[in-house]
């Protein structure tokens, strides 16, 4: 926030929470990355240490949610302070179910090893790597745009959101061939199909971290608009 | 003559001001204000000392003109009818716009006699309609409860905020159309504070009521619509929700949040 206000405590208030803020979105943002990495790799370890990192972000959304509180109550924040401290109210609520997501897929990575399904079928989860690219792209640019208040950054997060559901129809289409072709895999192409949803919904996620960030910056509420009326609501 | 009937945002036209220029002798206080005022809807004026919004009020009822060299220029209407028109008796104009002050004001008189002075002035009523206008009036301000067994006590006896609901008793019993409240609550405590808000809501349903404030949580939780100035100057005017959510001038913006100065 380029001015400053009359009571400088006020504004590192409002620095040091989106600070953490963006912090809390790093941490997701490595959270989904490892539960990849361990989906990939089959690792349990990695697998547990994304469900251990789940109590630090829930903890982080907790802490952030009490000051947020607290900010409003003794400041009675308005405008862009207000849209602001709302924006993070939001954003913080999606990243922690980012989080639950990458939780999501940590378990379907335990199962699939308690199961020994690895060891007897060879399933197609290199083909999820390109909707994973996407999904994490899409946060770590929907989290700049928070950090600058960028909205021509979070336009282009919300046009760039179709691509990953694009992508998780050719998944599934794909799965769906791959459980015809051999019904021994069905039980864990249904958990990929689970893994890719996650994933989808990790984009969803980021978009509406994007739509925050127009909402901060313009007091527009986009959420349901067509592309062509938040390009409007920008300019 | 001032044609306009509605606001921009559909409500009657209560007060309306056309290129208003106000000068304290050569200083200009208020610049070229273009603004309606809606009926019945509460109207608060923000903005920091100096900024012009006491003075509008003091136009509003003509108070200005006690002072020789302060004078008004441009039109201001009250339904239609310019009450800066020297022509116009200030009395008449006093009776449909009342106003109550940043200090509580009683007059060194009884409770009863402090409402019923002002009536007095313009009716002549036999003493049980006098009696009924009192009760009437000390109710709406919501302090009837508080005073009706001490009639006869002077009105000085009362804490602060009964004596700022006294005023507002004494401004609304002589049943104007507008109430002007200048700052009413700045000396009062949050509980007096929270009655006199109430009481503005209440008031809303048979008034027009323009108040003007430093608090700017206050204007925000009272009105309806907000406006403003600066310097004289009148920046923003809108529905109170959008411009406390999302102002259309920075300059708004900057002193709303508190970024000015």
């Amino acid at each position: 926030m380029a001015d400053k206000h009359l009571s400088t405590q006020f504004d590192t208030e409002l620095a040091g929470i989106s600070n953490r803020v963006l912090e809390m979105g790093g941490v997701v943002e490595a959270q989904v990355a490892q539960s990849i990495y361990a989906l990939s790799n089959f690792s349990g370890e990695t697998a547990t240490q994304v469900l251990q990192t789940e109590e630090r972000v829930n903890q982080m959304e907790v802490e952030i949610d009490r000051d947020l509180s607290a900010i409003i109550a003794r400041r009675q924040p308005t405008a862009r302070d207000l849209r602001l401290l709302i924006a993070i109210s939001k954003a913080i609520a999606n990243l922690e179910r980012v989080g639950d997501e990458a939780a999501r897929i940590a378990r379907t990575v335990q199962r699939l090893i308690n199961t020994g399904v690895p060891s007897r079928l060879r399933l197609p989860v290199a083909d999820l790597n390109f909707e994973v690219d996407l999904a994490v792209s899409q946060l770590r640019k929907a989290l700049d745009a928070f950090a600058r208040l960028d909205t021509a950054q979070a336009v282009s997060v919300l046009k760039a959101d179709d691509q990953i559901d694009r992508e998780f129809d050719g998944l599934l289409r794909k799965l769906i061939t791959y459980m015809m072709e051999d019904p021994r895999t069905i039980s864990a192409s249904i958990d990929l199909v689970f893994v890719a949803k996650a994933i989808e919904r990790v984009g969803d996620h980021a978009k509406n971290l994007a739509e925050a960030v127009i909402y901060v910056v313009k007091g527009a509420d986009v959420r349901h608009f067509a592309m062509s009326d938040v390009e409007d609501a920008v300019r | 003559m001032d044609m306009r009937v509605e606001t921009p945002y559909g409500e009657r036209v209560k007060l309306a001001m056309r290129d208003l220029n106000f000068f304290y002798g050569s200083f200009h206080a208020l610049k070229h204000i273009d603004l309606v005022i809606p009926d019945r809807k509460v109207t608060a004026f923000i903005g920091p000392s100096g900024c012009g919004k006491s003075t509008l009020l003091r136009v509003f009822n003509r108070m200005f003109e006690l002072y020789p060299e302060q004078r008004a220029e441009g039109s201001v209407t009250l339904d239609g009818q310019d009450i800066l028109d020297r022509k116009l008796d200030v009395s008449l104009i006093r009776a449909k716009i009342g106003m109550v002050f940043q200090k509580p004001t009683p007059f060194p008189m009884s409770i009863y006699d402090n409402i019923a002075f002002g009536v007095r002035l313009f009716e002549t009523l036999p003493r049980v309609e006098m009696d009924e206008r009192v009760e009437w009036a000390l109710k709406k301000a919501a302090l009837w409860g508080e005073v009706k067994d001490k009639l006869g006590q002077s009105g000085a006896s009362l804490s602060g905020g009964q004596q700022q609901r006294l005023c507002i008793a004494r401004g609304i019993a002589i049943k104007p159309e507008v109430l002007l409240l200048d700052e009413p609550c700045s000396a009062l405590d949050p509980i007096s504070t929270g009655k006199i808000e109430e009481l503005i809501h209440e008031l809303k349903t048979d008034y027009t009521v323009v108040i003007v404030t430093h608090n700017m949580q206050q204007a925000a939780r009272v009105s309806d619509y907000t406006a403003y100035m600066y310097l004289g100057d009148l920046i923003e005017f809108g529905p109170t929700s959008e411009l406390f959510m999302k102002p259309k001038k920075k300059e708004t913006e900057d002193y709303i949040t508190g970024r000015f100065g």
